[in-house]
């Protein structure tokens, strides 16, 4: 739940990301803006290529060349983090933001102990000796839900199964006391049963440690159980953001609409699912005005030429030219 | 599973050992065992003409062995497939077989890996006519080809096209054209959405349902996504560790589980309609394959597990293979 009348933890404001190419520019993020409040669990939804996970990679200043941050900021706890040097940046990550990536293969070395992986990460970031780091790391695993951790502490990534493995990662992410965590995907490469597990500890850990959490994934199951707010992508730009229920119960953007109605579901008819004609636009080819407007049903004139801003329904903020009131007017972002 | 016409399809005790030994030299060197895995232990199932039927199961089930066993694509080790009266593993009915060969298809995960690269999209469809002989002429195949692109969506001016020039879920829709080119009766999928976005997902599996109406199709459907499970078959088999634990009418197997593995699992699936539920995570992992738990494979993480489950291996009856629900511990749902 957002703790009240606090600064967010995390603000960003018009994030514009570019790759250049050869063949152009393109724009993989295109002036998002968005906070996080203190212990709150944000859900990044999208399909593939909608910026997700490029939204992540920029906050954590991990775009690498060709790409490049082009414009916006982005605030940590009210200080400007986009534009820091490498190595003031370096010490944000890990220490400040931690990170839990799909892939826990990925993200352990193979060649060293977790006991080693993770020490090396606490004395890093904290002035703990070898010893208390040690310490430390035991009780980490313990409260990640490793059984037994004093004795698998010395164990390599590989003697740990998929889920075992991710609960290292996020034991990992939560060594230096982050306040603020991005969780790229963090279930995708699980099993259901085990995918379960792995959402309700992330919630448990953020709850107790008053954690916020940017989750992002493409699985609105997970968000719905897990987030308390979500944010809907779509090519680069962020479609509707608000309160987990409303967005997923009542979508107003057509294309939030749409994706909701395209996931089936385990209550409820299971006549035919809604269908949104068309795909996601590749990023050379994002059509002008609004970028959902080739396969929106509600498209008019002004879809097409003008892109619309974020627009204030309720507790949520839709970009869509439906739901401008004083139509023709200019609204303030 | 009694009345109605003569199954489609019967799947009898069907068995495959995988030999997952070390090389000779090592075996003898380090003095290790031969080492087997059971990857499908004693499968039976029917498919009635018309009907889809899912496997569902978590990552090494079996559901994927089962299905290629199924269209021949892998011997079993032992147990049966016949389908139409066919069997598709006796060397007597090698004849017929081949007849029957054109009315089996297979859909499968990855369509980037599915469909030759260097082929264009014509010919790959093309492909089953000319192998069967099906069509004489260019110009009728050509046309038959455009038949096929306009049936799944597609335009006939597509078949000059390489699969690169396609989106992941076009491709998907040109892998059910050349399954359809045959004019196949029955088609075993395996996962064909997994690899998609949700919106083009739901595309793809309402083109399913439509053909499967239109052309009388019948589907073994196989998927990890309950959700996507639900939504598209008639009859659900539920698989844990190659056995099939659960047999269930579409329906009945959400609205009232029996076997505890199902219900664990619909207990951990996140779900758009669960906004603000708390849920029961199951525990523990799917055991190792090669080293199974004795009896009922699913006893170490079941809650319900008393002596008998230890030692037996429970059979199949009335729908569910569990020694707890046959001995009426728990309430018959």
């Amino acid at each position: 739940m957002p703790s009240e009348d606090t600064a967010p933890i995390l603000s960003v404001r018009d994030l514009t990301v570019e790759f250049v190419t050869r063949r152009g520019t393109l724009r993989a993020l295109d002036r998002i803006s968005f906070d996080v409040a203190r212990g709150e669990v944000l859900g990044v939804v999208g399909e593939s290529g909608a910026g997700k996970s490029v939204t992540g990679s920029a906050i954590i200043g991990l775009i690498d060349p060709p790409g490049r941050i082009a414009g916006g900021e982005v605030r940590l706890a009210g200080e400007r983090i986009d534009n820091l040097p490498p190595e003031a940046m370096r010490k944000v990550r890990g220490k400040r933001i931690g990170m839990i990536f799909q892939d826990p293969l990925t993200s352990l070395n193979p060649l060293y102990r977790i006991s080693e992986q993770l020490i090396e990460t606490i004395r890093v970031h904290t002035d703990l000796d070898a010893g208390q780091a040690r310490a430390r790391a035991i009780a980490l695993l313990d409260e990640v839900g490793i059984p037994a951790p004093e004795k698998r502490i010395d164990s390599y990534p590989h003697e740990f199964s998929g889920g075992m493995r991710q609960r290292v990662v996020i034991a990992l992410a939560l060594c230096a006391e982050p306040e603020f965590i991005i969780a790229d995907e963090p279930t995708t490469a699980l099993d259901v049963s085990v995918q379960a597990q792995i959402i309700a500890l992330i919630k448990t850990l953020c709850r107790e440690r008053g954690t916020a959490v940017m989750l992002v994934t493409h699985d609105m199951g997970v968000i719905a159980e897990t987030a308390d707010r979500v944010a809907v992508m779509y090519a680069g730009r962020v479609a509707e953001i608000g309160p987990v229920r409303d967005v997923v119960k009542q979508p107003l953007h057509p294309y939030a609409k749409g994706l909701m109605g395209a996931i089936p579901s385990l209550e409820g008819e299971t006549s035919r699912l809604v269908q949104i004609p068309g795909s996601m636009p590749r990023l050379s080819a994002i059509p002008q005005g609004c970028a959902f407007n080739p396969r929106c049903a509600q498209a008019f004139d002004r879809c097409r030429t003008e892109r619309p801003e974020p627009i204030a329904v309720g507790s949520r903020q839709v970009a869509c030219h439906l739901y401008d009131t004083q139509a023709g007017s200019e609204v303030a972002a | 599973m009694t009345a109605g016409p003569a199954p489609l399809v019967e799947v009898r005790d069907l068995k495959r050992v995988f030999d997952v030994s070390k090389p000779w030299l090592n075996r003898v060197i380090e003095r290790a065992p031969r080492q087997f895995l059971k990857a499908v232990d004693g499968v039976s199932f029917d498919i009635r003409k018309g009907e889809t039927f899912a496997l569902v199961g978590e990552s090494g089930s079996g559901k994927s062995t089962v299905a290629r066993m199924v269209v021949g694509l892998l011997p079993p080790s032992a147990g049966t497939v016949t389908i139409d009266g066919v069997s598709m593993h006796d060397a007597a009915a090698a004849e017929e077989r081949q007849r029957l060969r054109r009315r089996i298809q297979m859909i499968f995960q990855d369509p980037y890996a599915s469909l030759n690269a260097r082929w264009r999209v014509g010919r790959i469809i093309a492909e089953p006519i000319r192998a069967f002989s099906l069509i004489e002429g260019e110009a009728a195949i050509t046309e038959r080809v455009g038949d096929l692109l306009m049936l799944v969506g597609l335009h006939p001016d597509d078949r000059t096209k390489f699969p690169h020039e396609f989106s992941g879920g076009q491709r998907q829709r040109i892998a059910i054209a050349r399954a359809l080119a045959s004019d196949a009766e029955f088609i075993v999928c395996d996962e064909p959405t997994s690899a998609l976005d949700v919106s083009v997902q739901a595309q793809i599996l309402n083109l399913m349902r439509d053909l499967q109406e239109r052309l009388g199709l019948t589907y073994l459907f196989i998927s990890h996504n309950l959700a996507v499970v639900r939504h598209m078959a008639s009859r659900i088999g539920v698989m844990y560790l190659g056995r099939l634990v659960e047999i269930s009418e579409g329906k009945s197997l959400f609205s009232a589980p029996r076997h505890p593995y199902t219900r664990m699992l619909l207990d951990a699936v996140p779900d758009v309609a669960m906004v603000g539920k708390a849920r029961e995570a199951g525990k523990g992992e799917i055991p190792n394959p090669i080293s199974p738990p004795s009896g009922c494979t699913f006893h170490p993480r079941c809650p319900l597990v008393f002596d008998r489950c230890r030692l037996e291996s429970p059979p199949v009856i009335d729908g569910v293979a569990c020694h707890a629900v046959q001995a009426g511990r728990v309430a018959a749902a």
